[in-house]
């Protein structure tokens, strides 16, 4: 608790707005609308604030933006890069979604694997993409996860893993709902192995992900506001017919209910893991 | 029988189907009944406990979603909660201390979708499901009797041999949730069904399950003495295999390996 206090950010201004005023801003440049102070900001101050406001709201990410931001410079190693999905259910409309997904994201898939360091410590990383069909899970990125894991069991090395999703890809049926099985199982066997996995769960974590390898790790941390839950809010209200409670599904909530160790903004992510990875046998 | 995917959907929901405790008292000799997660409470859509197959002990838990009106409502419509799957758990684990086979018999249209179901981790209460139950150190067999509803049937699927009846489904959404996300109206939900691939010839197909159950004489005395038979010989089986847990690992390591494709390579 001590450890992770003093990493938290002291005041608004270290959590998000550390480089404000140095960004140039261009005349007529495009900005984006904060849902949560609904002030526009620059475009250009956001990507050097890693997508978070001012106000301290965490914007979507990029997969290939967050691995910058959390590893070291030119430690990524990308592995699995080519593993992608096809249409085994010849699915009505998907093979056209993948592709315009494929082209508009510039990703393979919906997740990013590979190794890394963070803070010069040496780890598997995972990093779901937002972008590409809301980092649902079909049968490659099951896989793509699933020989993560693996290879980090036979290295010994440990997993982290940031979750962004809406669940299993309805597109490939059964095949989709079968990966939280083998991505679970692959993930016993890394902690059997005495590894570390910890998972960082960012808006939104939902569906089948929540319900396999988002919720397995040892240390579950989470982004501020991040939605995270098994069944979707919609799909609760229609089945209940009552109203929410307020912060429902918040990463908050979650926290108070129990089920995630922290709530950990971008600006402290790094060095937090850093930190978790060292104490865990890391090189010092 | 010839039946169109949406019909085998209405099939396996119907209300006159035998439910898992109706599979229970006709198989298995002197059920003992143990309730409760040892955590929050104890849930009516699970029910599970110790009974004999062909004399030996085994483990049987089954989701029992009620034939009346009021034992339908008591049992959540077999949608079960946290402390179902948990009290599933425990009653697993304490199969694995006994050495006693695990039978599941499932039945539900999903994990119950609630806020208090998600304020107790319904997400994280399937997620250590499939964990544990990837390395248990007994035989399970799982069989899907009725609807297989996404993770809520999966978090009691992770077995050494899964079975279906003809007429059940296991799908990854339900056909109507299906429809309106992808086509804005449930009313697609019959191309929904067929698109989905939830019968069981689909998911003998895609190598999911590995057998399907007839339903010729389904709830017949003949019917229930068959599958008997059937558990029980697969169960022996199982107990003589040395390397049970590894061959459960790859069971589901390969399904959906042969669908993807190595790209620019």
């Amino acid at each position: 608790m001590a450890l992770i206090h003093f990493l938290k950010p002291k005041n608004k201004l270290e959590e998000g707005g550390r480089s404000a005023a140095l960004v140039h801003q261009d005349e007529g440049e495009p900005e984006k609308n904060c849902p949560n102070c609904h002030k526009d900001i620059p475009l250009s101050r956001l990507w050097a604030n890693h997508m978070v406001c001012a106000c301290g709201y965490h914007f979507r990410m990029k997969a290939r933006q967050r691995l910058h931001m959390i590893a070291d410079k030119n430690s990524f190693h990308e592995l699995y890069s080519d593993i992608c999905s096809l249409d085994p259910l010849r699915f009505p409309g998907y093979q056209d979604k993948l592709e315009t997904v494929r082209s508009v994201s510039n990703e393979n898939e919906a997740v990013l694997c590979g190794t890394a360091s963070i803070g010069r410590q040496h780890c598997c990383i995972f990093i779901m993409e937002p972008y590409f069909m809301m980092g649902s899970m079909g049968a490659a990125v099951g896989e793509k996860i699933t020989a993560l894991f693996e290879y980090a069991a036979r290295q010994r090395m440990p997993v982290i893993g940031f979750t962004v999703s809406g669940g299993a890809r309805m597109q490939e049926g059964l095949l989709s709902l079968m990966q939280m099985a083998k991505t679970s199982a692959a993930v016993k066997r890394h902690s059997d192995a005495g590894l570390l996995y910890i998972a960082v769960l960012t808006d939104p974590t939902t569906g089948g992900v929540t319900a396999s390898f988002a919720m397995e790790a040892d240390i579950i941390l989470a982004e501020p506001e991040a939605t995270v839950g098994f069944a979707g809010k919609r799909v609760i209200e229609q089945t209940t017919k009552k109203a929410l409670p307020k912060g429902f599904q918040k990463a908050e909530s979650v926290l108070e209910h129990g089920f995630i160790d922290e709530i950990v903004p971008r600006s402290s992510q790094k060095k937090l893991l850093a930190e978790l990875l060292r104490i865990h046998g890391g090189t010092s | 029988m010839n039946q169109t995917p949406y019909n085998r959907v209405k099939l396996a929901r119907d209300n006159k189907r035998p439910t898992g405790l109706d599979y229970i008292r006709n198989i298995f000799k002197g059920f003992i009944e143990l309730h409760g997660d040892r955590r929050f409470g104890d849930d009516p859509a699970i029910v599970g406990g110790i009974a004999r197959l062909e004399g030996s002990p085994v483990t049987v838990i089954a989701i029992e979603k009620g034939h009346t009106a009021k034992e339908r409502a008591r049992r959540n419509f077999g949608a079960p909660g946290p402390e179902g799957y948990r009290k599933a758990l425990r009653l697993m684990k304490q199969a694995e201390k006994f050495g006693r086979p695990v039978i599941c018999l499932i039945d539900t249209s999903g994990a119950c979708c609630d806020v208090g179901a998600e304020e107790r981790g319904q997400g994280q209460a399937i997620a250590e499901n499939l964990t544990e139950l990837s390395t248990l150190c007994v035989p399970i067999v799982s069989i899907l009797i009725g609807e297989g509803g996404s993770g809520g049937a999966l978090a009691l699927a992770v077995a050494d041999r899964v079975w279906m009846l003809e007429n059940a489904i296991y799908s990854v959404i339900s056909p109507e949730g299906c429809a309106s996300i992808l086509w804005k109206d449930a009313a697609y939900a019959e191309t929904a069904a067929a698109s989905l691939k939830l019968t069981a010839e689909d998911a003998m197909s895609l190598g999911v399950i590995e057998q399907i159950l007839s339903e010729n004489d389904i709830g017949k005395k003949e019917f229930y003495t068959r599958i008997r038979s059937l558990l029980a010989e697969e169960i022996q089986t199982l107990g003589r295999d040395p390397d049970l847990v590894g061959k459960r690992y790859d069971r589901f390591r390969r399904i959906g390996a042969d669908v993807m494709e190595s790209r620019f390579s």
